[in-house]
């Protein structure tokens, strides 16, 4: 961080113009998915829009398959989330501080599910479920989401493990709670809205998962596959216009929350994915 | 874990007149004996982790061995080294080389793009606009992959937005002598490689900003004054002290941009010209051919490729920027 009584010259406009180019790029596409999601023509592409019209969200909120690809995506992403928070938590707390034999590994361990590509992710899981003879299907794909979330969840709570001082866990023992009181009163209100933040992410990550979702999803239908074979349905393009500005929407909610609850500390939230 | 408690043990007994119940008594086991703790603690994810995922890779690898017949379209546990050997021959060389350079260069454009990002972020910006920073940032990291990759079928489309403004702003020849180039170019943005290359640069951008912006941060101004202070002008200090001390930063950031790229295969799918990467390649022999085994060797390649970089990264300094 840079001290405020250090005086830095301005920015070049250069510079300035470059940044800001750049947040315009980020954003450019999103700001086109809203707009298309308005637009009264059926199925074409041109740019600008003839006219606008907001009948097309009563139309997709209308369909049975879009709503039940919404739910069955809550559903999941929910029940991954749960998986994730408890084994990520155990992870991090056994973690934070010590250094034991094959601390590296777990670590390793833990990152390879989202740091290899999601293609390999995808396949061995695949692989691994025929093999035990488990049928493709809504577990098959939670299994998958929680594997990859729980470094979500592990990397905020194992930073705020680390923010926490030792000496305020000491203090509580030697002011004479016992090691149950210790873990209600002092760590868990510590660890509180990293895991939360944590939880948001996750949920928001397995809500969009694609790539391993293809393969652990045997019939099953959630959004984001959804989304994807309605690319090559030319005449539902309206519908889903909507539903992608919808889903976007619905994923900044948590991943918002998640910045919120964790901006006033030195690692935030979502910065890593 | 400390020591003012631990050593005497018997503190916590002296209080006889508390009554003590289980969960209490348990806790305590727990605090005295950290060892027994951290094997509690890490038995979850280890049984989940060890049963669900790395078992499953092994048996992947494994299964690169076996031998699929071509006539009878099924699969036999003789082992051979030959679904390994093919990753070799031209046709599938081809398509390595292929997302290789794709990889390659999207991971040195995203670095181009997001460094002005992250060093205005870190330098300049504070309060209020460093915060709208990082929510700008994060936000589109975080949006549906897939929704991104629709964005940008919109906006290439013949019809589409980029068009428009490009015609607007008159750029229209320089647009053809793009896609005319060999290479990168093709018939229309949507089909060229051009346009595909854009598209992963995108969608990756913001895994590259986040960690030069975070090695751009850990930089004391002092060194900056230092470096100002023996005479050096600003776009000296820049190439002689901010740059070298940012390499941890994009290199870990081109970790994300490279691996990503490597695997991906929805985006070579919807857009640019035919010629299968990896990724798609993976999917076509396990999904329409069946042929588990040699899709399981072409997940030994980007395994590979990625280790092999992340030994490079690693001596970059990357590992302590993540």
């Amino acid at each position: 961080m840079r001290s405020d009584s250090q005086k830095i010259p301005g920015a070049s406009p250069w510079l300035k113009l470059a940044a800001w180019g750049g947040l315009l790029f980020l954003h450019f596409p999103i700001v086109v998915i809203a707009i298309y999601a308005f637009n009264t023509e059926e199925s074409a592409f041109s740019f600008p829009p003839k006219g606008f019209t907001t009948k097309w969200f009563s139309v997709a909120l209308q369909r049975q398959d879009v709503l039940e690809a919404i739910g069955l995506s809550l559903q999941i992403a929910c029940f991954a989330t749960l998986i994730a928070l408890v084994l990520g938590t155990l992870a991090a707390a056994a973690m934070y501080r010590k250094s034991f034999f094959g601390k590296e590994s777990i670590t390793l361990m833990l990152i390879l599910p989202i740091a290899l590509p999601g293609i390999i992710t995808g396949l061995a899981l695949l692989n691994g479920f025929k093999a035990v003879g488990l049928e493709p299907g809504m577990l098959t794909i939670i299994i998958g989401h929680a594997t990859f979330c729980v470094v979500i969840v592990y990397n905020n709570v194992v930073a705020r493990f680390r923010r926490t001082s030792a000496s305020l866990i000491e203090a509580s023992m030697d002011l004479g709670a016992d090691g149950w009181q210790t873990f209600r009163y002092i760590l868990l209100p510590n660890l509180g809205s990293a895991m939360l933040a944590g939880g948001m992410l996750a949920f928001a990550l397995s809500f969009d998962e694609l790539i391993v979702t293809t393969f652990t999803a045997g019939h099953e239908k959630p959004l984001p596959i959804w989304l994807l074979n309605q690319l090559t349905r030319p005449r539902d393009v309206p519908v889903t216009n909507v539903v992608a500005l919808l889903v976007m929407l619905a994923t900044m909610i948590p991943v918002s929350l998640a910045y919120l609850l964790t901006r006033d500390g030195d690692s935030v939230a979502g910065s890593g994915k | 874990m400390s020591s003012a408690v631990s050593s005497n043990p018997a503190a916590f007994n002296s209080h006889p007149e508390q009554p003590r119940n289980l969960l209490q008594r348990c806790s305590d086991a727990l605090y005295l004996q950290p060892q027994l703790l951290l094997l509690l603690l890490l038995t979850p994810p280890l049984l989940w982790f060890g049963s669900v995922y790395i078992a499953s890779l092994l048996a992947l690898l494994w299964q690169g061995l076996y031998t699929f017949d071509d006539f009878t379209m099924l699969v036999s546990h003789t082992l051979t080294l030959s679904n390994y050997a093919q990753l070799f021959e031209a046709a599938n060389f081809d398509i390595i080389l292929r997302t290789l350079l794709m990889a390659l260069s999207v991971s040195l454009f995203s670095a181009m793009l997001a460094f002005p990002v992250a060093y205005y972020m870190a330098r300049y910006a504070s309060g209020k606009t460093k915060a709208f920073f990082y929510l700008a940032v994060m936000l589109p990291m975080w949006t549906s992959y897939i929704v991104k990759a629709y964005a940008w079928t919109l906006l290439l489309a013949q019809e589409g937005v980029s068009n428009w403004f490009i015609d607007l702003l008159h750029l229209t020849p320089v647009l053809n002598w793009l896609l005319s180039l060999p290479g990168i170019g093709g018939n229309t943005l949507s089909t060229s490689n051009l346009g595909r290359f854009l598209v992963f640069t995108y969608i990756w951008l913001p895994f590259m900003i986040l960690p030069i912006q975070a090695s751009l941060e850990r930089l004391p101004p002092s060194l900056l004054q230092a470096s100002s202070d023996l005479g050096a002008t600003p776009a000296k200090t820049f190439r002689h002290v901010i740059l070298p001390l940012s390499v941890p930063g994009i290199a870990a950031g081109s970790i994300f941009t490279f691996s990503l790229t490597l695997g991906d295969y929805i985006v070579p799918q919807l857009v640019g010209p035919p010629g299968l990467f990896l990724g798609s390649m993976v999917y076509v022999q396990q999904g329409s051919i069946g042929n588990m085994p040699m899709a399981a060797a072409f997940t030994l390649v980007p395994i590979v490729l990625i280790s092999v970089y992340l030994a490079i990264v690693k001596r970059m300094g990357a590992f302590d920027a993540l």
